[in-house]
């Protein structure tokens, strides 16, 4: 009996940790209501109890316990779902949307999420069940360190160079540095622009980086954050303000304007730097013989 | 998800009514620079699209 209670309560409690952890509002913005913190937390505590509950089940030679989990991958795919209807319908009253590419990657996180609650709780109740409940409290804490860890995807500064660019226009055409961004006719609009603009260049380090920032839901993801972190000069009869990211077609450079309301350039540049890669976006050309010979 | 449809010119304003012809765009026309400017910055707000300078004295609001 008290090896179950050891193993369980420990398996769960750092199931639910896990899940409280990497549940922090971060860069995405996202979940920002406590309604939202009770929802996951919740899916947390139920995976946290099946992954616990699984390696002392066995052990008993419950073999039906097993099923249980496949049972809550069921559940797990359908907070993917959730998450997706979810973003997807606020994006439409988005200022600056998220873009469907984000919104796939946040809930594909969020699933997956799950699934680490779930294999940490089995991890901490098999060792408290097969050993110490001191050596499940040391794994469990190593585990933590593990999930936050390897689950840091890339960011943006790590594959690109980000530098201020020139904001400049020709005629109605307006142009970072050299790269075209679009054509505006009212004179009203380019004096706000010539004002507020802040012009941005991102210049990939390799191939792989190039096809990374060539995926415009990457490119939709940028502007995002960097509009909600530093506020965005815009409403919704002004679409000219819109940050706009296009693409130097000979380098693969990749130009941005925007016009937020906090007017701080280093700011700016921080805030792109730590947009995260989104791994619909991740193509890696230099890893098929094709693309690597091209490369040079 | 809403849909919607993009890149489609809802109007054109023109100082020359001779540069432009037929379309299912409505055609205004302004006086002078003055009242085309004025004419394109109701149509962008109203329609939620954004002007652009054909560079010929003709102007078109364009959804994107």
């Amino acid at each position: 009996m008290e090896k179950y209670t050891a193993a369980t309560s420990l398996g769960i409690a750092f199931g639910v940790i896990t899940r409280y952890l990497v549940l922090r509002s971060d860069y995405r913005q996202y979940p920002g209501y406590p309604h939202g913190y009770i929802t996951h937390l919740s899916l947390g505590l139920i995976a946290a109890v099946l992954g616990a509950l699984a390696i002392p089940a066995l052990a008993e030679k419950e073999f039906t316990a097993v099923t249980f989990l496949s049972l809550a991958a069921t559940q797990f795919r359908d907070v993917r779902e959730m998450e997706r209807k979810t973003l997807a319908g606020l994006d439409l009253t988005n200022l600056v949307s998220r873009g469907p590419d984000y919104i796939e990657d946040i809930s594909r996180i969020f699933e997956a999420r799950n699934y680490l609650v779930m294999l940490i709780a089995l991890l901490v109740g098999g060792v408290a069940y097969y050993t110490h409940y001191a050596i499940a409290l040391v794994s469990g804490g190593l585990a933590l360190i593990g999930a936050r860890y390897l689950m840091h995807g890339r960011v943006v500064g790590q594959v690109a160079q980000v530098r201020p660019g020139k904001v400049h226009f020709e005629g109605p055409n307006l142009f970072v540095e050299d790269i075209h961004m679009m054509n505006l006719a009212r004179e009203e609009v380019r004096q706000q622009v010539k004002k507020r603009g802040l012009g941005v260049i991102l210049e990939p380090f390799d191939d792989d980086a190039r096809a990374i920032l060539g995926n415009s839901g990457q490119r939709m993801a940028i502007a995002h954050d960097a509009s909600v972190q530093l506020g965005i000069y815009k409403d919704v009869d002004t679409a000219e303000f819109t940050p706009l990211l296009r693409r130097d077609l000979d380098t693969g450079r990749v130009a941005m304007i925007i016009l937020p309301l906090e007017m701080d350039l280093e700011c700016l540049l921080l805030a792109i730097t730590r947009v995260p890669v989104l791994e619909s976006a991740i193509n890696r050309p230099l890893k098929s013989r094709a693309g690597y010979r091209a490369a040079d | 998800m809403a849909v919607s449809i993009n890149k489609l010119i809802l109007a054109v304003v023109t100082l020359n009514h001779d540069l432009v012809s037929g379309g299912g765009a409505p055609v205004f026309l302004a006086e002078d620079q003055a009242e085309l400017d004025r004419i394109s910055t109701y149509l962008s707000r109203i329609t939620g699209g954004v002007t652009h300078d054909l560079e010929n004295g003709v102007y078109i609001v364009v959804r994107h």
